[in-house]
């Protein structure tokens, strides 16, 4: 069975980030960037499944402008067998449905058993892209996983989710969509060797009219603006003070 | 010569038609028309969802407003009755009672929406943003063929609308340019509903049977529901608690986490936890706030142990009174506490628990 894991570059988690003073955005040029975290447990999981022989090959798939490649080559280096790249130049033009609209032609060409996605980019924090593409797909959908476990008899997927009351489980017919939340693993760093492996292996490039897809946007920004700043708060040195502040002052308890 | 050449540039133009636009059924209505996607459980409408209406009425001063409710059982018959008078500006409430709903899964759920769309047409279809709301709206959308704009904090028009980004470190102004339905996920903290506007006394809305008859089910991917496991518990839910205390790493076990509820029970209080707390499996993941957990606006906020990480104040930086009691005092979370106390967490839970006012 093949696998198609979906990953995408964001800013590092790490980063502060600033909002320009134009308001048109935040601040993207100088600053780090890395593998969404949600798509590299994504990518872990994936090859977790090919190490432990449910699956045959991993590949990994971006979509964007041209450096969405290095995303691509840390894929390959966490041990991705080949990757794709649908090649989209236009900044902001990407929105989740048309992501789903690329990968769902690539899932009619390359026919994998699984997809994996990240459930949420922590960019823009959208949580959608997976669940459209089952939609598209007419797949079942295992969204927020914290557990996957393949039975490739039965071509089924038990997926445990995380959801508002506790811990959902599912079952789900093969081919499915699977979204990655936190705990599902801790992905692995990219050892040297692979490092050096992954830069032979192949990255075939696309563009959306490659793939008959017409990327078309029915959401505009309009500003990006920073939350409203809290007032400074103060430091209090005694829980008398505190019982006192929280009673007679903020009056909440 | 010139029609030779008019009809060449004429084949060779390529017309786009906007088809989704020619698909959408019906006409496109003038006053908008509201679909809210509705939670229950044990008989009534879930607090979130009744804030989705709160939502829907931003939406258009005209906004007619539907509730839809699946499910099967007499429990589907009680919520429906109860959503008839969970809001003053509920206007209808359609009910889809078949065994396919029993559970929330987003298979059948995305169909049962597309199908009522097809049908009535409304201008907008909004449900809150909780784990049901993310897993079945955006499927539903890509079926209708529409962007959803998730997880929105405020409504300036009918068609725009603030979200966060990056962690809430940014909010975010879009405008729907598409075709109807315009679709969102609203998060249920930002629609706070007025206390006086539930009064159930004068209104109630007709409720009408979804027809099922064309539904087919083997068209959906197949999905089974096996179960849910959950903790019970006697604290308020998170998402609705006026008081939420919280613990992070700091508490160093699920022990210890028991002195927090302790002092949750004499606050009244529902707990909360970071990842951190999760992770390390001091407690399970429906208490966890944050960018990726549950997000929380309670009145006050106590947060124990908690460093105050990026995605951890995602979850609780609209909370009205903020107090971080952590023993390290250059830990982030004094950046945004309202009250901070730099001391030993397990010396000031204790002293808590005793100089407290006994909840009334």
């Amino acid at each position: 069975m093949k696998i198609m894991v979906a990953v995408k570059r964001v800013v590092d988690y790490a980063v502060k980030i600033r909002v320009k003073p134009d308001k048109t955005g935040v601040e993207t040029q100088n600053v780090k960037m890395s593998m969404n975290p949600f798509c590299e447990i994504a990518l872990e999981e994936a090859l977790r499944i090919r190490e432990s022989g449910l699956a045959s090959e991993v590949v990994a798939v971006s979509v964007g402008p041209a450096q969405c490649v290095d995303t691509l080559r840390t894929g390959l280096a966490m041990g991705a067998d080949r990757g794709i790249h649908v090649e989209f130049k236009e900044e902001g033009g990407l929105n989740p449905l048309s992501v789903a609209k690329v990968l769902r032609a690539l899932v009619e060409a390359e026919k994998p058993g699984l997809l994996i996605l990240g459930k949420q980019a922590i960019d823009d924090d959208c949580n959608q892209t997976g669940q459209m593409l089952a939609g598209l797909l007419k797949w079942p959908q295992g969204t927020f996983a914290s557990k996957v476990i393949l039975d490739k008899e039965k071509q089924v997927a038990t997926v445990d989710r995380e959801v508002d009351g506790g811990i959902e489980t599912v079952l789900l017919d093969l081919p499915a969509v699977i979204t990655t939340d936190l705990r599902l693993n801790q992905p692995r760093y990219a050892t040297l060797p692979n490092i050096m492996k992954a830069k032979s292996k192949v990255i075939k490039k696309y563009t959306p009219e490659d793939l008959n897809v017409e990327i078309k946007s029915d959401l505009e920004v309009l500003q990006v603006m920073e939350p409203p700043k809290r007032k400074a708060g103060v430091i209090i040195s005694s829980v008398d003070e505190l019982i006192d502040k929280l009673k007679n002052e903020a009056c909440v308890i | 010569m010139a029609t030779r050449a008019l009809i060449g540039a004429l084949s060779r133009a390529t017309f786009r038609l906007p088809t989704h636009r020619f698909l959408s059924v019906g006409t496109i209505p003038r006053f908008a028309s509201t679909l809210v996607i509705a939670e229950h459980e044990g008989g009534s409408i879930k607090a979130p969802s009744v804030s989705a209406v709160e939502a829907a009425k931003s939406l258009d001063k005209d906004n007619s407003i539907s509730m839809l409710l699946a499910g099967s059982g007499p429990s589907l018959q009680e919520a429906a009755a109860h959503a008839v008078s969970c809001h003053p500006s509920v206007s209808k409430v359609l009910v889809a009672d078949s065994d396919k709903f029993m559970h929330p899964l987003a298979e059948p759920w995305a169909r049962l929406i597309q199908l009522v769309q097809q049908r009535e047409n409304f201008s907008h279809i909004v449900a809150a943003s909780g784990s049901f709301g993310k897993n079945i709206l955006p499927r539903a959308a890509a079926l209708l063929d529409v962007s959803p704009v998730t997880d929105v904090v405020e409504i300036s028009e009918s068609t725009k609308f603030v979200r966060p980004i990056y962690a809430g470190n940014a909010l975010c102004t879009v405008q729907y340019t598409g075709a109807h339905p315009c679709m969102l996920t609203i998060r249920s903290t930002s629609f706070q509903v007025q206390p006086d506007s539930t009064d159930t006394k004068a209104h109630k809305a007709p409720i009408s049977q979804v027809d099922l008859s064309t539904f087919e089910a083997d068209t959906i991917g197949k999905s089974q529901y096996v179960k849910l496991t959950s903790q019970e518990s006697e604290r308020p839910d998170l998402g609705n608690a006026r008081i939420v205390v919280t613990g992070g790493r700091g508490l160093k076990s699920a022990e210890n986490f028991k002195m927090l509820e302790k002092l949750a029970e004499k606050l009244g209080a529902a707990v909360g936890a970071t990842r951190a707390a999760v992770d390390a499996g001091f407690v399970p993941n429906d208490l966890q706030v944050g960018q990726t957990g549950k997000i929380v606006a309670p009145e006050l906020y106590v947060a124990f142990g908690v460093s105050g990480a990026i995605q951890h104040l995602a979850g609780m930086r609209d909370s009205k009174v903020i107090v971080a009691v952590n023993k390290d005092a250059d830990a982030p979370i004094f950046q945004v506490a309202d009250y901070g106390l730099v001391g030993n967490l397990f010396e000031v839970i204790p002293e808590l628990l005793e100089k407290l006012p006994e909840k009334k």
